[in-house]
């Protein structure tokens, strides 16, 4: 399903109004000095004055969520004896990301392989989010989405695509869910703007000319672990990477127990962290840096592709952008991909 | 008996066992009336009382707490309590910094023989609390949207000083140096022409892609105590050069391992900065003239001025030139001697209203993903993977991202490096969320000057002023009866 529309600029804060009406309304907002994503209050226009510092991943997949809580309680008859109470909770309201970008919306894709058939508290959220991403007139530094399949247009994982041309923004309905969400709000017929959109798309397109080519497939079976090392020398080890990243998904579970009652949560983990992979013999399988960093572009380039067909990267760049070390894995990915 | 028809508070008492715990005792067998609001928790000495015990109960929702040990000069182990009295005035000092009440915390020393004074201070201290109220009641839900706007004043951009003749004799230096080590530490290009990262060279060639420019904000220093087993070259800025005045100073790197190649610096950009007044944009290329920074980008090109993209730190350098070095390259930079205070940006915050700035530490440290890109970019943070932010074994932290933890994850940052951080700015520099995370640091950093006279990283024989004592303190209070 594909319909058009078109939205006017000065109907903008009317249209994220009857949003608001349909669920939590998440979008990039200056925060301090860095722009994330966050619930919009009202009457504020979300910040489009750059790329958002982390990907909206975190509203529909949380940073860290409990699967359930348990409480001990005792019989005061038999007080040696403890009856285990545990209680679930996956219900989540309604939620709508409101100018993601098209990296950010491909994001879900990749964690969906992982989560939606097998996860009840990520297919709540997922299925209660909707997706209205902005498509991309800039390239920012580290930018490489064309490199691994995507584009600054591209439909996949949003619900709605908003274009910005100029006076206003045209509207593509993707699917049931984006209708049902837009439905009564300020939109007026799209058909007379449809080349205007067209062009503008084209012209972002050209602008970003792909890194490698091979859409970030890699073979790394004769990589020797020198090339690694090297690499990998100046990263300081932090999670910056993994965590600002759209599609890693890894997580730890840990019970955070206080007096007779806790909770088990699920909460990201890093594989760039020593702890990732240490195991109760205390022997840990990737002890140096330059296994951890193989890892996670293996994971991202080989095994993942190896599995589902595509990366597990969407060239949103934010992991090169704001790395402490100012590491890019697009340079390491293309320098694979040009080897033979 | 007078509290227990109020409704009790959670006092938390950490009493040194040799004077305090016997205080209580004897009050109790006097039958001395005292409040119930206290828990009391036995240590072998109030020098074991890391300021992390208190900081932990505050913030898990204790709503105060007490230390007490024995009297200066009259300790079980004949200095502990000397150490106590430094850590526990820092931290007085702090918490009111991050919005707790100074207030809900106390240290006092009691003997074991004053059971009278034991009953006054436990019934001064309960009233004091329970006249505060519980600790989350008050607090303001709704932090304000921006925080204050940086005080330091922007340093005059000078003509930078580093010349392509500067960069030939580095490139030399360095290539020279490696015949005395196995590796030297200095800048190159990072991914794209606005970042300049750091450049491992162990072959003499691999000098000839070296830059230096007011780029090269990274701190090298960070990598001298990951590399331990080697003999190691290192280029540093004057900031820089106090992070090695400290490693020296606490001997986590050895000076005959190191070759130290200074650069005197004029200021360096905050790329942060840079790349946000280029919106983030696409560039192409950078070159610096005579106080701006031109940045040609896909959508044009971009003259900024230095003064507005420059380091805060760099406002108020003190050191300019390295402290300490083996060579020097390029020529020795004046300390501005009008240079404003560094510790601007904290009185800002120290004068706002004690709950403003519970909520604007709540906002900033809200932000907080837990990447440990600051712990990891600092270059004095070198528990690494032993960080009790992570081990299960203590549980000093859960895996749950609220307020209270992101809190306290930045609460054990801050003051693990109390007397020890050399201001280089690191952690804020490798914060993806843009915390202004060296404020907390710098804070500290003031008390330690008007406490102790003591900055971190200009001496390599002084020492952390939290890791001695003096007998006789001249500017700490002495509690006494």
């Amino acid at each position: 399903m594909r319909k058009a529309a078109y939205l006017a600029k000065e109907r903008w804060k009317e249209f994220v109004r009857a949003l608001s009406g349909r669920g939590e309304v998440y979008a990039p907002c200056k925060e301090g000095e860095a722009i994330a994503f966050r619930r919009l209050l009202p009457e504020e226009t979300p910040c489009l004055d750059g790329p958002a510092v982390c990907a909206p991943k975190a509203i529909i997949y949380h940073q860290s969520e409990a699967l359930f809580t348990f409480d001990f309680r005792k019989d005061p008859a038999a007080p040696d004896k403890a009856a285990v109470v545990l209680r679930a909770e996956t219900e989540a309201p309604p939620a709508i990301i409101l100018c993601d970008r098209p990296c950010d919306a491909k994001g879900f894709t990749i964690i969906d392989r992982v989560f939606l058939d097998v996860d009840p508290y990520y297919r709540e959220r997922r299925e209660k989010t909707t997706i209205i991403t902005l498509t991309c007139d800039t390239t920012y530094a580290g930018c490489f989405c064309t490199s691994v399949g995507g584009g600054p247009c591209d439909a996949a994982g949003s619900d709605v695509l908003l274009t910005d041309i100029g006076h206003g923004y045209y509207v593509e309905v993707l699917t049931d869910k984006g209708a049902e969400a837009l439905n009564g709000t300020a939109l007026e017929e799209g058909a007379p703007y449809s080349k205007e959109a067209e062009e503008r798309r084209t012209a972002s397109k050209e602008a970003l000319k792909p890194v490698f080519s091979g859409g970030g497939e890699i073979r790394l079976v004769s990589v020797q672990d020198a090339f690694w090392e090297e690499v990998s020398q100046r990263c300081l080890g932090c999670g910056a990477c993994t965590y600002l990243c759209p599609t890693c998904y890894c997580f730890n579970i840990t019970d955070e127990q206080g007096v007779n009652a806790g909770e088990r949560i699920r909460s990201w983990d890093s594989c760039m962290f020593t702890h990732f992979t240490l195991e109760a013999s205390g022997h840990n399988p990737r002890s140096h840096k330059w296994q951890r960093f193989r890892n996670r572009v293996a994971h991202k380039f080989v095994h993942y592709p190896e599995k589902y067909g595509e990366p597990a990267c969407t060239g949103c760049g934010r992991c090169i952008r704001l790395c402490p070390a100012s590491i890019a894995i697009s340079a390491t990915v293309a320098e694979l991909a040009a080897s033979p | 008996m007078q509290d227990l028809a109020a409704k009790k508070l959670r006092i938390v008492a950490f009493l040194c066992n040799w004077c305090s715990y016997g205080g209580a005792d004897t009050a109790g067998v006097a039958r001395l009336k005292q409040p119930t609001d206290l828990r009391i928790i036995r240590v072998p000495c109030s020098g074991r009382v890391d300021p992390l015990f208190v900081v932990r109960a505050l913030l898990s929702g204790a709503d105060g707490i007490l230390v007490s040990g024995c009297h200066p000069r009259d300790c079980h182990y004949s200095e502990g309590n000397f150490y106590a009295r430094r850590r526990l005035e820092m931290l007085k000092r702090f918490l009111p910094f991050v919005g707790i009440d100074a207030r809900r915390f106390h240290y006092t020393w009691v003997s074991a023989s004053e059971g009278e004074r034991w009953q006054r201070t436990v019934i001064d201290f309960t009233r004091q609390v329970h006249e505060l109220g519980p600790i989350d009641e008050g607090r303001e839900k709704h932090a304000p949207l921006t925080g204050p706007a940086s005080a330091l004043a922007a340093k005059q951009a000078e003509p930078l000083l580093f010349t392509n003749e500067d960069l030939e004799t580095l490139k030399k230096t360095v290539s020279d140096a490696l015949s005395r080590v196995d590796v030297v530490i200095a800048y190159g290009r990072g991914f794209d022409p606005l970042h300049a990262a750091p450049s491992f060279i162990e072959r003499p060639q691999g000098a000839d892609g070296l830059v230096f420019s007011p780029l090269c904000e990274q701190n090298l220093a960070s990598y001298l105590t990951r590399l331990n087993n080697k003999k190691v070259g290192v280029v540093v800025k004057g900031c820089d050069s106090r992070t090695v005045v400290q490693l020296l100073q606490e001997g986590l790197i050895k000076r005959e391992n190191l070759f130290v190649i200074g650069i005197p610096c004029n200021g360096v950009v905050s790329v942060k900065k840079a790349a946000a007044a280029l919106r983030n944009g696409k560039v192409l290329s950078i070159a610096f003239t005579e106080g701006s920074m031109v940045a040609a980008t896909d959508k044009g090109e971009n003259r900024i001025a230095l003064n507005d993209i420059l380091q805060d730190k760099c406002g108020s350098c003190r050191h300019p030139t390295p402290l300490v070095y083996d060579v020097l390259v390029g020529g020795p930079v004046e300390a501005t001697k009008d240079a404003p205070s560094a510790y601007e940006d904290v009185r800002v915050i120290e004068n706002m209203p004690l709950s403003e700035r519970l909520a604007y530490w709540e906002r900033e440290l809200g932000r907080c993903i837990r990447c440990y890109a600051c712990r990891n970019a600092c270059p004095l943070c070198v528990c690494r993977e032993s960080c009790i932010a992570e081990t299960r074994d203590p549980h000093w932290m859960t895996q749950e991202t609220t307020a209270s933890e992101k809190m306290m994850f930045h609460m054990i940052h801050t003051l693990h490096l109390a007397g020890r951080c050399t201001e280089c700015g690191e952690c804020e520099r490798a914060c993806p969320m843009g915390i202004s995370l060296m404020t907390l640091k710098k804070k500290i950093n003031m008390d330690m000057l008007e406490l102790f006279g003591y900055v971190a990283g200009t001496d390599p024989a002084g020492k952390p002023p939290l890791l001695t004592f003096k007998v006789d303190e001249e500017r700490l209070e002495e509690h006494k009866v």
